[in-house]
C-alpha cells in the first residue's frame, strides 16, 4: 500500500513573494511600509536638523506666556495680559460660532432657494437660477472682499445716525443700526437677573440661560414621548389622537412663562456720543464673513435641496395622496424621509467646506483660530511648527467632530435596507 | 331603410368645419403669463416679489454702468469726465482702470517685451488639450484648433514675438490644425510633451533641463525594454528607479555641464514675477493636470484589499479634508523648509502648486470612489472572469466606466480648486484678486477704486468656471451609453 499523503504544498520560495498571489500583497505592503517609514523618518530627521540650526526646540511653552494683543470680540472675558492659549481659545471660540451659525443660515437659505428654483413661477425660478450659478462659480474670497468694501464703503459713520434730521436711519423698526464699523443690534436685558454660574477661568454661565436651556430640552422630550404615545394609540386602535396643541404647549408656554418671570426684553442701541450704546455692537468682520459664507454656501445647498427633491419620484407624493395622507404627513412621512436620504451625506460635506472655508477670515481681520493661534500669536512668538501643528490638529478634530455628529443623523435618517 | 332616414333628419352636414380659435385667455402670452407668473395668489406674490428684486437692482446700479469710462488715466480723471457728459453728482463707473492695468492684470510683472511666451503657452495649451477634450468630435476640434491657431498668431505678432518663435508657434499650430483632420491621436504626443514645453517658456532659462529631464524617460524606457524581458513587474520598478536615479543624481550636473558647453536657453523669468491671470491659470492647470492621476490612485489605495495601503490612503485623504487650504498653504510657505534637507530652498509656486494639487487629489479621490463604488459587482466579476489581472482590469473594464459616473464630481473638484487659487494671496503671491487689486488701489491714480477690480475678475473666474461647468455637460452627453 502507497503512503498517500495530503497535496503536497510545494516547498517557499523566494521568488514566490513576487509571483504568488498569497504572497505578494505582503511584500507589496511590506515595501510600501519601509518606504513610508523610511520618508517620516527623513522628513523627522531634517526637522531636528533644521530646528538645531535655528537654535529652536520644539515645546508649547509659549501657549503658557502673556499674550500682550487685544481681540475685539471676546465671547469669554479676555485681556492683553492673558496667555496665548486664551487666545487661541477664544479664536476657537469664534471660528465655531461664525461656522455654527454660518450653517444655520445657509440651511435656510439653501432651503429657500432650493425649492424656490423648482417653483411654477418662471421668473422667480429663473432670478434663483442666477444667484446659484453666480454664486458658485465666483471665489468665495471676492464674495468677502466685496460685501467688505459694502460695508465699509457705503455705510456711514456712527455720526450720520445724529441730529435732528440724520443722513441715515436704524432699520428694522429702530433696532438695528449698521454703520461702517459695526453693526449694533438690541442686546437681551432681565429685569429679575438671577445671577450667573460661575464655571472658573472667569467663565460664567447666567441661570436665565440655563434655565431656558432645561426648559427647552425637556419640551422637546416630552413631545418626543407624546409622539410615541400618540403612535402606540394608532398602531392599536387605528385612531391617532389630536397632539398638535399639546405639542405647541409644552413646547412654549414654559419659555413664556420664563421670559416673564425673568422679565427679559430687549435692549435696542442708542446713540451716545461719537458711539451705539446699550445694544450689541457686532463688529462688521464677523458679519461680513457671515454674510459671505451664508450667501456662498447657500448656493451650494440650494443645488442639493433641488437635487434631493427631485430624486423623490412624482409617484410617490401621488401614491401618499391616494392612500388619503393630508399634504402635511405627505411632506413629513413619504418625501423629507426619501428626499433627505439624498441630502443628507453632501449637506454634510457643504456644512465642513462652511467650517474650514471660515479661516478666509484672515481677508477682513476677523479673530478666528487662524488669525489669534496661526496669525498674532505665530508672528510674535515666532513658533511657525508648534503654532501651525496644534492649528491643524484643532481644525481637523473640528471637522472629524461635524462630520461624526452628521454621520450619526444620516444614519438614523437614511434607508433602512433589510 | 336609409330612405326614410334621409328623409327625418333635415340637415346632415358633409364637410368639416376649421377649428375656432382657442379662448383669448388660453392661448398665446397671456395663456404663458397666467400659467407661469399669475397662476395662484402665492405665485403672482413670487412674480412681484421677483420684479421689485429686478427693479431694485436695476434702479441702483443701472446708472452706475450705462455711465462707464473705458478711457482714462486716473479715478479722478474718470470723476471728471463722468460730471463733465452726465452733469455734476452723476455715479458712473470707471473701466478705464481695467483698460490701464491689463497688462498687470493679465501678466502680473512678467517682463513687458516677453509677454508674447506666457501668451504662447497659453494658446498650445488648447492644442494639447483639443485631442484629449474634443477627442470624439472633429468639427468642434477643428473649430478650436483654427480659433486657437488665428488667435494665437495675431496676438504674437501684436506682442512683437520673436520671428524665429513666431515660425515656431506657427509650425506647431497650423501642423496640428492639420494632424487632427486625419489622426488626430498623434497630437496626444504633443499633448505629452506640453507640460516641460510649457514649464520652460515661462521659467525660461537653459533648454537643457528639459532636455536632461527628457532623457530621464528616454533612460526610464530604455530599463523598461530591458528589464520586461525578466518581469512586467520588475520593469515597472526599474524604470521608475533608473529615472529617478537620473534624475536626483545626475539630470542637474548634466545640464549645466552642457549649458556650458552649448549655451542654449531664453531669458529667466523668477517666479516672483508671476502675477495676475497668469500665475492663477499656471496653478489652476497644474494643480488639475496633476490632481487627476494621484486621485485615481489615491482611491485605488483607498478602494484595495491591502490593509496598510488603505489605512495609508484613509489618513492621508481625512488628514487633507479636514484641514483648510489656507493652513496648507501657510505649512508650504512657513513650514517646509524645516522639513526639507537644510540649505535647500525651493520656488514658492511650485510649493503652492504642489500643496493645492494634494488638496484638490483628496477631494478627487473621494469623488473617484463614489464613481467606483457605484459600479456594479458584475463589472468587478466580468473582469476576472476574463482573466485580467489588476491593472489591466482597472485600465479596461473598471476606471472608464467610474470615471464617467464622476465626471460631474471631477469637474466640480476642478472648479472648486481654480477658485481657491486666489488663496494664494495670503502666501505673498500675486493673484489677480486681492493682491493685484491693493496693488492698483496703492497708486496714486486709482486710490479708492473697488468695484470695478473686484468686478472684473469676478467675471472672468464666471466665465472660466461657468464654461468648465457646462463643457461636463457636454462630456457626460457625450459619453452617456445607456438611453440610446
Amino acid at each position: 500500500m502507497t503512503d498517500v499523503s495530503a497535496p503536497a504544498t510545494p516547498p517557499f520560495r523566494l521568488s514566490m513573494l513576487v509571483y504568488d498571489r498569497r504572497y505578494r500583497s505582503m511584500t507589496f505592503q511590506v515595501i510600501v511600509f519601509v518606504l513610508v517609514m523610511a520618508f517620516g523618518w527623513w522628513l523627522v530627521n531634517n526637522t531636528i536638523q533644521n530646528l538645531q540650526a535655528l537654535g529652536k526646540d520644539f515645546n508649547f511653552g509659549f501657549l503658557f506666556q502673556r499674550a500682550g494683543y487685544d481681540l475685539p470680540q471676546t465671547p469669554i472675558p479676555y485681556t492683553s495680559d492673558d496667555t496665548h492659549l486664551r487666545a487661541a481659545i477664544i479664536g476657537l471660540m469664534n471660528t465655531v460660532i461664525v461656522s455654527i451659525l454660518g450653517c444655520i443660515a445657509a440651511t435656510i437659505v439653501g432651503v429657500v432657494v432650493g425649492v424656490a428654483r423648482l417653483s411654477n413661477n418662471w421668473l422667480f425660478a429663473r432670478l434663483m437660477t442666477v444667484y446659484v450659478e453666480i454664486f458658485r462659480n465666483i471665489p468665495l474670497l471676492l464674495w468677502i472682499l466685496i460685501i467688505y468694501a459694502l460695508f465699509t464703503e457705503i455705510l456711514p459713520a456712527p455720526s450720520a445716525y445724529r441730529g435732528e434730521d440724520p443722513a441715515w436711519s436704524m432699520v428694522l423698526f429702530d433696532n438695528v443700526a449698521l454703520t461702517n464699523r459695526y453693526t449694533s443690534i438690541p442686546a437681551l436685558g432681565l429685569t429679575n437677573d438671577p445671577g450667573s454660574l460661575e464655571l472658573g477661568a472667569r467663565v460664567s454661565v447666567s441661570w436665565a440661560l440655563i434655565a431656558f436651556m432645561v426648559v427647552l430640552i425637556g419640551g422637546w422630550m416630552v413631545r418626543t414621548a407624546l409622539h410615541k404615545r400618540a403612535q402606540q394609540i394608532q398602531d392599536a386602535t387605528g385612531q391617532r389622537p389630536t397632539t398638535w396643541w399639546q405639542t405647541l404647549a409644552v413646547m412654549t408656554v414654559p419659555s413664556l412663562f420664563l421670559i416673564w418671570f425673568f422679565g427679559l426684553h430687549l435692549l435696542p442701541p442708542e446713540l451716545k456720543g461719537f458711539n451705539f450704546s446699550g445694544g450689541m455692537n457686532v463688529d462688521n468682520s464677523f458679519v461680513v464673513l457671515w454674510l459671505a459664507l451664508t450667501l456662498y454656501t447657500g448656493a451650494f445647498i440650494a443645488e442639493i435641496v433641488r437635487a434631493g427633491i427631485l430624486a423623490v419620484s412624482k409617484g410617490q407624493s401621488e401614491a401618499a395622496f391616494a392612500l388619503g395622507l393630508r399634504p402635511r404627513r405627505t411632506m413629513n412621512l413619504v418625501i423629507l424621509p426619501q428626499a433627505l436620504r439624498v441630502i443628507i451625506p453632501p449637506l454634510i460635506s457643504q456644512f465642513l467646506n462652511l467650517t474650514k472655508n471660515s479661516s478666509l477670515a484672515i481677508a477682513v481681520g476677523y479673530m478666528d483660530l487662524r488669525g489669534t493661534l496661526g496669525g498674532t500669536t505665530l508672528n510674535q512668538t515666532g513658533r511657525e511648527l508648534e503654532a501651525m501643528v496644534l492649528m491643524m490638529a484643532i481644525y481637523l478634530a473640528l471637522s472629524l467632530i461635524i462630520s461624526a455628529g452628521m454621520n450619526v443623523f444620516n444614519s438614523r435618517v437614511k434607508l433602512k435596507e433589510r | 331603410m336609409s330612405e326614410i332616414h334621409a328623409e327625418t333628419v333635415a340637415f346632415v352636414r358633409e364637410t368639416m368645419l376649421p377649428a375656432e380659435a382657442p379662448p383669448a385667455r388660453e392661448a398665446g402670452a397671456v395663456k404663458w403669463l397666467r400659467d407661469n407668473l399669475f397662476s395662484g395668489p402665492v405665485n403672482t406674490l413670487l412674480t412681484l416679489l421677483g420684479l421689485g428684486i429686478i427693479w431694485f437692482l436695476v434702479s441702483h446700479f443701472w446708472d452706475w454702468f450705462a455711465h462707464s469710462v473705458w478711457s482714462a488715466n486716473s479715478l479722478s480723471e474718470c470723476r471728471q469726465i463722468i460730471a463733465e457728459t452726465w452733469g455734476e453728482g452723476a455715479r458712473g463707473a470707471c473701466f478705464a482702470v481695467i483698460r490701464e492695468r491689463w497688462n498687470q492684470y493679465v501678466y502680473g510683472f512678467y517682463p513687458s517685451d516677453l509677454y508674447w511666451r506666457p501668451t504662447l503657452v497659453f494658446g498650445l495649451l488648447f492644442v494639447a488639450l483639443a485631442p484629449v477634450l474634443f477627442s470624439e468630435s472633429r468639427s468642434l476640434r477643428r473649430l478650436i484648433l483654427g480659433l486657437t491657431t488665428a488667435v494665437t498668431l495675431i496676438l504674437l505678432v501684436a506682442l512683437g514675438t520673436p520671428v524665429l518663435w513666431l515660425i515656431f508657434a506657427a509650425a506647431i499650430t497650423i501642423g496640428a490644425t492639420v494632424i487632427a483632420e486625419r489622426h488626430p491621436l498623434y497630437l496626444l504626443i504633443f499633448s505629452a510633451l506640453y507640460p516641460l514645453l510649457g514649464v520652460w517658456l515661462l521659467w525660461g532659462g537653459s533648454i537643457w533641463g528639459v532636455i536632461m529631464v527628457l532623457v530621464g524617460f528616454g533612460l526610464g524606457w530604455g530599463a523598461w525594454l530591458l528589464a520586461a524581458r525578466v518581469s512586467p513587474m520588475l520593469s515597472a520598478v526599474a524604470a521608475a528607479l533608473v529615472a529617478m536615479i537620473w534624475w536626483i543624481g545626475f539630470a542637474g550636473a548634466a545640464a549645466s555641464d552642457a549649458q556650458n558647453l552649448i549655451p542654449l536657453g531664453i531669458t529667466p523669468v523668477d517666479s516672483d514675477q508671476f502675477g495676475g491671470f497668469l500665475l492663477s491659470i499656471t496653478i489652476g492647470v497644474a494643480g488639475i493636470a496633476l490632481s487627476l492621476p494621484l486621485g485615481i490612485v489615491l482611491a485605488l489605495a483607498r478602494r484595495s484589499d491591502m490593509f496598510l495601503v488603505t489605512s495609508l490612503a484613509v489618513m492621508f485623504i481625512e488628514f487633507i479634508r479636514g484641514v483648510p487650504l489656507i493652513t496648507l498653504l501657510f505649512v508650504a510657505s512657513l513650514l517646509l523648509n524645516y522639513f526639507l534637507p537644510p540649505g535647500t530652498n525651493f520656488d514658492i509656486i511650485l510649493r503652492v502648486i504642489i500643496m493645492v494639487t494634494l488638496f484638490a487629489a483628496a477631494y478627487m479621490a473621494e469623488v473617484i470612489r463614489g464613481g467606483l463604488a457605484a459600479l456594479p459587482k458584475g463589472q468587478y466579476e466580468a473582469a476576472d472572469a476574463l482573466g485580467l489581472d489588476y491593472w489591466k482590469a482597472q485600465r479596461l473594464i473598471i476606471l472608464p466606466q467610474a470615471l464617467k459616473i464622476s465626471i460631474p464630481g471631477i469637474v466640480s473638484t476642478f472648479i472648486g480648486m481654480f477658485k481657491d487659487t486666489t488663496l494664494v494671496t495670503f502666501v505673498g503671491l500675486y493673484d489677480p484678486l486681492k493682491s493685484m487689486s491693493d496693488a492698483v488701489r496703492a497708486s496714486t491714480s486709482w486710490k479708492g477704486i473697488y468695484w470695478e477690480p473686484y468686478i472684473f475678475v469676478g467675471v472672468i473666474f464666471f466665465l472660466i468656471c461657468f464654461g468648465m461647468s457646462r463643457y461636463s455637460m457636454y462630456l457626460e452627453r457625450r459619453l452617456a451609453r445607456d438611453h440610446r
